[in-house]
């Protein structure tokens, strides 16, 4: 089992006739993800990595069953992405796009809220369920199956603990970015939810990083109601006050969302926190036996 | 991206909130002018966008001709957090009756606009978020309807027990979230809101960040900034799809993705070294990409050891590994490089570098270490 994503995802991807959208479908295709439709708007009748294209997600739904989409398109159109997708009755929506505008995803969330339909992102990577999908920009060759879920709010450092997980000779059930934004679809807690039910899953790995207050109220969710082990990272210990680190969600306001106050929050409810990434993954390997 | 408080005004202006009579001078000359325009007493505040003006001195009271002049001279000298002024408001002396704080920000945990009222003006209202939460009244927007007048006349309510002030003050609110919302802004605040000697309510001070990711469609935003008072660097990377802050240690360190830069300062620390910088150059990136982040980086004289650390995904090392060897030579690259770069052709990129004569590492924790060795 893995959550999210697996064999039974059926995939869509809007924005793929696109750079991007274009370069990661062959990538997801590669993977053994199950890529079955492609959506560009006035681009129908095209295929992409031998997958065909639609004009609407509505008619790519229609005619190939797909259940999970994952966007692509420009910041600017993404929220009208999302606002389709749910629309067409997908059920999971991963927004890799980078750079919506904050009071746009206040409006998304809200609208998808009264809907059967689950956003990861905006400004995710993506989800991995090794052995199974890819579904977003993670490189593939980086996992392998296991029982270890990782829930990160970056892209490149989640490659990088991942990579040393996999190293230390264990694998993940599921890994995904849920995003650098201040406004996301899916946080923490959701996947903690999700993680807790699935079977697989013995321990979970949450890279946290500055700005907001995600992290703490995790913490408490883990100490009150979470049984498997959880290990921590937070990023930017070194980071000034109020600069945007690279994320939209990453700043220090004033003296809130530091990074000593996270790890703090995180120690306090019983989370083990490596130093360094490399510390995680040895905190993961002696305490997984 | 902020702007100053005049220019925070000047937008209140257009949406309807009252602000006092006040005039934006550069010149101790320029303020002698404006004060007898306005009036004297008058109040002459710095304009930098730091928090803290008042108590470091910046914001002083008036009382004559002589008092201006003094004043003026003394802040236009000023440095504020670092920060030199090199401009100040003229603002009419407000008869203030009364003090309170009104502000909206973007409220990540409920994923809602909220508008944050409290009875008490003119202190940080951070502080009174720690010390005493509850003294801080909210009301969320609904995120599709907006603010219904209903909701900006609980906030008027809450502040004011003489109803015709709590409605005016309602109609500060719904400006104040129009306003907010047409914009992209992540905070606008009002701090203090007063009532004067007439009963009229009056916006004393102004605050407006925006939201970056907004900016694409408001040109006119992006025209207020000013440029003198942000880091010359930092604005030069964003102008080239970088992600660049500078800090006070010598190891300058260039990395793929946001956390992973953030997490590779964090580590130089950890071995007992000193970042330089923050420095992420994105996915996809090109050679010429790695070139203008050296420019940049290079420019910060302190940097000593330069620590390339990239984990390969979207990015091609090899990308990176000719950028490196271009800028080397085009730039003249004399400090030592010491290079961490694994995932998508890594192998190609070790082709292209063997006789770089670079320092390489394999993981991140050898990279750091060998960094701080250099510098002994």
């Amino acid at each position: 089992m893995s959550i999210f994503v697996d064999k039974n995802t059926r995939l869509l991807v809007q924005g793929i006739t696109g750079r991007d959208g274009s370069f990661h479908t062959g990538q997801m295709v590669k993977y053994g993800t199950n890529v079955v439709a492609g959506v560009t708007p006035g681009k129908a009748g095209q295929k992409v990595e031998g997958v065909p294209v639609f004009n609407s997600v509505a008619e790519a739904v229609k005619k190939t069953d797909a259940n999970t989409s994952v966007i692509f398109v420009p910041a600017r159109f993404a929220s009208d992405a999302v606002y389709e997708a749910a629309d067409a009755g997908i059920k999971l929506i991963v927004c890799i796009s980078e750079g919506v505008p904050a009071i746009e995803m206040v409006k998304v969330v809200d609208y998808i809220s009264g809907k059967d339909c689950r956003l990861i992102g905006a400004n995710s990577p993506g989800v991995v369920s090794p052995g199974e999908a890819k579904v977003g920009i993670l490189p593939g060759h980086i996992f392998k199956k296991g029982s270890v879920g990782v829930v990160s709010r970056s892209g490149t450092l989640t490659y990088e603990i991942v990579d040393q997980i996999t190293k230390s000779g264990l694998g993940q059930s599921t890994c995904l970015g849920i995003g650098g934004d201040p406004i996301i679809g899916t946080k923490f807690i959701d996947c903690l939810e999700l993680f807790a039910d699935d079977k697989d899953t013995e321990a979970v790995v949450v890279v946290g990083e500055i700005g907001g207050r995600d992290e703490q109220d995790t913490a408490v969710y883990v100490k009150e109601n979470f049984k498997k082990p959880v290990f921590g990272f937070v990023a930017g210990k070194t980071a000034p006050a109020d600069k945007r680190m690279g994320h939209a969600g990453a700043i220090i306001s004033g003296t809130a969302g530091t990074a000593a106050e996270k790890i703090k929050a995180f120690e306090d409810c019983g989370i083990k926190v490596g130093e360094t990434p490399a510390e995680v993954a040895r905190l993961v390997k002696e305490n997984l036996k | 991206m902020k702007v100053h408080e005049y220019q925070a005004k000047e937008i209140f202006k257009k949406y309807g909130i009252v602000t006092p009579r006040e005039k934006m001078c550069r010149t101790v000359d320029e303020v002698m002018a404006a004060a007898k325009e306005i009036g004297i007493p008058c109040v002459i505040k710095a304009q930098v966008m730091v928090g803290g003006r008042g108590k470091a001195g910046g914001i002083k009271l008036a009382k004559n001709e002589n008092e201006v002049k003094q004043h003026a001279e003394f802040i236009l000298k000023m440095e504020i957090k670092g920060i030199p002024v090199r401009k100040v408001l003229v603002s009419e002396a407000v008869d203030i009756k009364s003090e309170a704080y009104l502000g909206i920000i973007v409220d990540r945990t409920e994923k809602k606009t909220v508008v944050m009222a409290c009875k008490e003006g003119g202190v940080e209202i951070e502080e009174i978020a720690r010390q005493k939460p509850e003294a801080i009244y909210k009301v969320y927007a609904d995120p599709l309807l907006g603010l219904m007048s209903h909701k900006a006349r609980e906030i008027g309510l809450f502040l004011y027990n003489d109803p015709k002030m709590a409605f005016e003050c309602a109609s500060v609110v719904s400006k104040l979230y129009k306003l907010f919302i047409a914009l992209d802004s992540s905070l606008a605040e009002i701090n203090p809101l007063v009532v004067d000697g007439s009963g009229k309510l009056i916006a004393l001070d102004a605050k407006i960040n925006f939201d970056d990711n907004g900016l694409f469609r408001h040109s006119d935003i992006e025209a207020m900034r000013d440029r003198e008072s942000e880091d010359e660097n930092e604005l030069l990377a964003k102008e080239q799809d970088l992600s660049y802050v500078r800090l006070s240690g010598n190891i300058g360190c260039v990395v793929n993705g946001a956390g992973l830069a953030m997490a590779t300062m964090d580590l130089v620390k950890h071995f007992g070294g000193e970042p330089a910088n923050f420095l992420d150059i994105g996915g996809s990136s090109s050679p010429e990409k790695v070139m203008n982040a050296l420019k940049i980086l290079l420019k910060d004289e302190n940097v000593r050891v330069i620590f390339f650390n990239i984990f390969g995904g979207i990015t091609r090392c090899d990308d990176v590994a000719n950028g490196i060897l271009q800028a080397k030579e085009a730039l003249n690259i004399k400090h030592p490089i010491v290079a961490r770069l694994t995932g998508t052709n890594e192998d190609k990129a070790m082709e292209i570098l063997k006789d770089a004569g670079l320092i390489f590492a394999k993981t991140m924790d050898e990279g750091a270490q060998k960094a701080i060795a250099l510098l002994k």
